[in-house]
């Protein structure tokens, strides 16, 4: 037998203001980020210019993102087949003739020799993201509720739940910290990745809170600290040997996926080792901590 | 046949059943593009396969909004987008470009994934088009004929911007009638147009069948019509009241011409001629079949997605898939050795059912849709790293081995209830709430868990309770 993780007797409790330090100091750094930088916002939250060009001659897509960038351009570049791109600029409605002489200008200087025709100049509205993500808030904030009521029934205290979804939400925080830390775009596929990293991150703190509850019942004269040790050492095995498989799997998405799912592979990859951080250092800390507020 | 054989009953009806629902969908994938482009256009797709999304597969996105102002005031506005959808769905579909999702989108729009369309101008016209067609009398009152005189004198069009009649023109209207464009002629013509009765005798409501046909001489293409039994009635009956007077075929709110009736016109049918192209007349003639839309409908979002960027992104993204797969099934096999390879059974036939129930409800794969699969799958790795860890407890409390299972499945069993149930109940609500690419990621989520605690949990139990008959005295994880 095969056993990476011996049994383990670490007093995660006592270290608990060392976690929080960590957490704050993370969550302080992107939320800075967030307040001076903001959020990469794609174009589905932003609205922008729409230009379709038909080039006289093949031209790759890169070639067509080097020519932009010369000129200072930061397009989204969709290719329709090897001569005609759809190019998007971030941008206003007021604005999208300058954006689109700037685009035409950037291809007659940086493309010099092959020739091309307009086929459509036009305004992509942030009606339809903004609408996704306001919908996905609500219904985000409502899935919370929904679990602290379930934890809450299942477990006999409503305090595990709330200690659970704030280490959600620590999670969240800190992977859209990271997204605005490291200027990655926001698009659609991220909120659903942010979603996963919830998803992932509320299992991970259940069934830590399973053992305790069972340990509990076990152990009724226990005292809360030592029974949120044991509970988190007994299932360190179980916590370590899961998220390094998720880990695993996550990271070769991040290296070997591609430019598409790369924002979304880093997104999961920072959520994944905060899933597994906050579990142990802030969730069952957090109840402990709540509990024993008057003591 | 004792409950064991029920349950190794069940695992293997349900496999042989998910490769029979999933057969359809590997058929179709492994057809090359052109079989798979033939087929589609004769409107053969199989119904119940897995489908792509536009961000996996490339194609046009549109986002419509309804005209509520404009919507009939008797109409609720659910029923109207309800058959609005309907009727756009009905136009795709005759049109043959394979699987279109259509959704309702917030109050009043409606999302559309056009697959494959690079050419969106025919789209549009496809979709966007109101097609409401209207048969009315042409007033050829002295009074008619003064506005039409006086709007050819006028420099400027009769309709302003928002297209309401000037109030020059709007003064001597004659009661009960209104101004409508002709179709254009050739270039360079004037722009004409026709004073028609406001009262509409009948609507393209009641067409039964439109098909393109070509003149016998010239080869131009019209629309011939048929109405159904009520609107031949009211056609017959409407034409017997007014021969001799003109009668304007109107095809949203624009006259395409206007005959002389000569007689009454029974029989139930009719031609629509005009400067059709041959494209236009056969779209035309999709739109006059399907009906009518309740309002006029808006583009206010056009996106063409990939597939150019995307193929080789979504190759690789594939392959790291597959290797991270690979990875975590050799770890389980090496760290867990026998408990690793039950695990690992359970993690394919996951994939397998995962894959069929996704066939049969037609579902549409799309990236967020694999995050939703993802997390499922790595939830049911933790499952099985649940039970296995607890194996491995019990195990070190020299438990027979008869005895270490079912402890060790009750034991794992509400962990994996509680975080389950957990993350269901959040994919319900963002099922409810969510749309568009949320939605699509909490439907793979919710399958993705129903499946994932079926295979690490009874799938896995059945495995070993199997096992244990040969009466076993080792547990080798």
């Amino acid at each position: 037998m095969i056993v990476l993780i011996k049994k383990t007797n670490i007093d995660f409790i006592k270290k608990r203001f060392t976690f929080f330090t960590i957490s704050a100091l993370i969550i302080a750094a992107g939320a800075i980020s967030m307040a001076v930088k903001g959020m990469n916002l794609g174009l589905d939250f932003t609205g922008g210019t729409l230009l379709q060009l038909r080039f006289e001659k093949p031209v790759s897509t890169g070639d067509v993102r080097s020519a932009l960038s010369k000129s200072g351009i930061d397009p989204t570049i969709q290719s329709l087949d090897r001569n005609a791109y759809q190019i998007k600029v971030k941008g206003s409605q007021d604005n999208v003739n300058e954006v689109s002489n700037a685009i035409l200008a950037a291809f007659n200087t940086n493309l010099a020799g092959n020739t091309f025709t307009e086929e459509k100049r036009d305004y992509v509205g942030p009606v339809v993201g903004r609408d996704l993500a306001k919908k996905a808030l609500f219904a985000f904030i409502l899935s919370l509720f929904g679990i602290i009521v379930y934890v809450a029934f299942r477990f006999a205290n409503p305090v595990w739940g709330a200690a659970g979804v704030l280490a959600l939400l620590h999670d969240v925080f800190i992977a859209a910290g990271a997204l605005s830390i490291t200027n990655r775009e926001i698009d659609l596929v991220i909120v659903a990745a942010l979603l996963t990293i919830a998803g992932y991150s509320i299992n991970d703190t259940i069934v830590i809170f399973d053992r305790m509850r069972e340990n509990m019942r076990m152990f009724p004269k226990m005292p809360l600290g030592q029974l949120a040790n044991t509970s988190v050492n007994e299932t360190l095995s179980r916590t370590l040997i899961t998220n390094f498989t998720v880990l695993a799997v996550v990271s070769i998405l991040f290296l070997f996926g591609g430019e598409v799912i790369n924002n979304f592979a880093f997104t999961m990859l920072v959520g994944s080792i905060c899933g597994t951080y906050s579990t142990i250092a802030i969730a069952t800390p957090l109840v402990y901590q709540w509990e024993n507020k008057g003591k | 046949m004792n409950k064991l054989h029920w349950k190794i009953g069940t695992v293997l009806g349900l496999l042989i059943l998910s490769f029979w629902l999933l057969y359809p969908s590997v058929e179709w994938y492994t057809k090359t593009n052109d079989d798979r482009a033939k087929t589609e256009a004769m409107r053969m797709r199989p119904k119940r396969i897995l489908n792509l999304g536009l961000d996996l597969r490339g194609g046009t996105h549109m986002l419509l909004e309804l005209d509520v102002e404009k919507l009939d005031k008797k109409e609720k506005l659910n029923d109207a987008m309800a058959r609005a959808i309907e009727i756009i769905r009905n136009r795709v579909d005759q049109y043959g470009v394979g699987e279109t999702p259509i959704s309702r989108q917030g109050d009043r729009w409606i999302s559309v994934d056009l697959p494959g369309i690079s050419n969106t101008e025919e789209a549009e016209n496809l979709i966007g088009k109101t097609a409401l067609l209207e048969f009315r009398l042409l007033d050829t009152s002295d009074a008619a004929q003064a506005v039409l005189s006086k709007v050819d004198d006028i420099t400027e069009p009769p309709f302003d911007k928002k297209g309401t009649l000037i109030p020059g023109i709007a003064k001597i209207m004659p009661k009960g009638t209104m101004l409508c464009k002709a179709a254009p002629g050739q270039d360079g013509e004037r722009a004409r147009y026709y004073v028609v009765e406001a009262t509409v005798p009948v609507t393209g409501a009641y067409l039964e069948n439109a098909h393109v046909s070509t003149d016998q001489q010239f080869g131009t293409p019209s629309i011939s019509f048929t109405f159904n039994k009520e609107g031949g009635k009211l056609f017959e009956n409407f034409t017997g009241a007014n021969v001799n007077k003109f009668l304007a075929i109107v095809l949203d709110g624009v006259v395409h011409s206007a005959p002389v009736i000569k007689s009454r016109i029974g029989g139930g049918s009719g031609v629509i001629e005009g400067s059709f192209s041959m494209e236009e007349a056969r779209n035309l003639a999709i739109v006059l079949r399907a009906g009518a839309l309740p309002a006029p409908v808006s583009i206010i979002e056009k996106r063409v997605v990939g597939p150019g960027l995307g193929e080789d992104s979504i190759k690789k993204g594939l392959s790291a898939a597959g290797i991270g797969f690979i990875l975590v099934i050799a770890f389980m096999l090496v760290y867990y050795r026998a408990g690793g390879f039950v695990a690992d059974i359970a993690l394919a036939m996951n994939f397998v059912f995962l894959a069929s129930a996704m066939s049969y409800f037609g579902a549409t794969l799309t990236l967020p849709g694999i995050a939703g699969i993802i997390l499922s799958l790595a939830m049911a790795i933790d499952a099985n790293v649940l039970i296995l860890e607890r194996m491995r407890e019990e195990l070190a409390l020299s438990k027979p081995v008869a005895m270490i299972i079912p402890t060790s499945y009750d034991k794992a069993w509400s962990a994996i209830l509680d975080s389950n149930v957990t993350t269901w109940i959040a994919a319900i609500f963002l099922f409810q709430f969510g749309s568009g690419p949320v939605k699509g990621f909490a439907v793979t989520l919710t399958i993705g868990l129903l499946v994932g605690m079926f295979t690490s949990v009874f799938v896995t139990r059945a495995v070993y309770e199997f096992w244990l008959t040969s009466n076993p005295k080792e547990l080798n994880i």
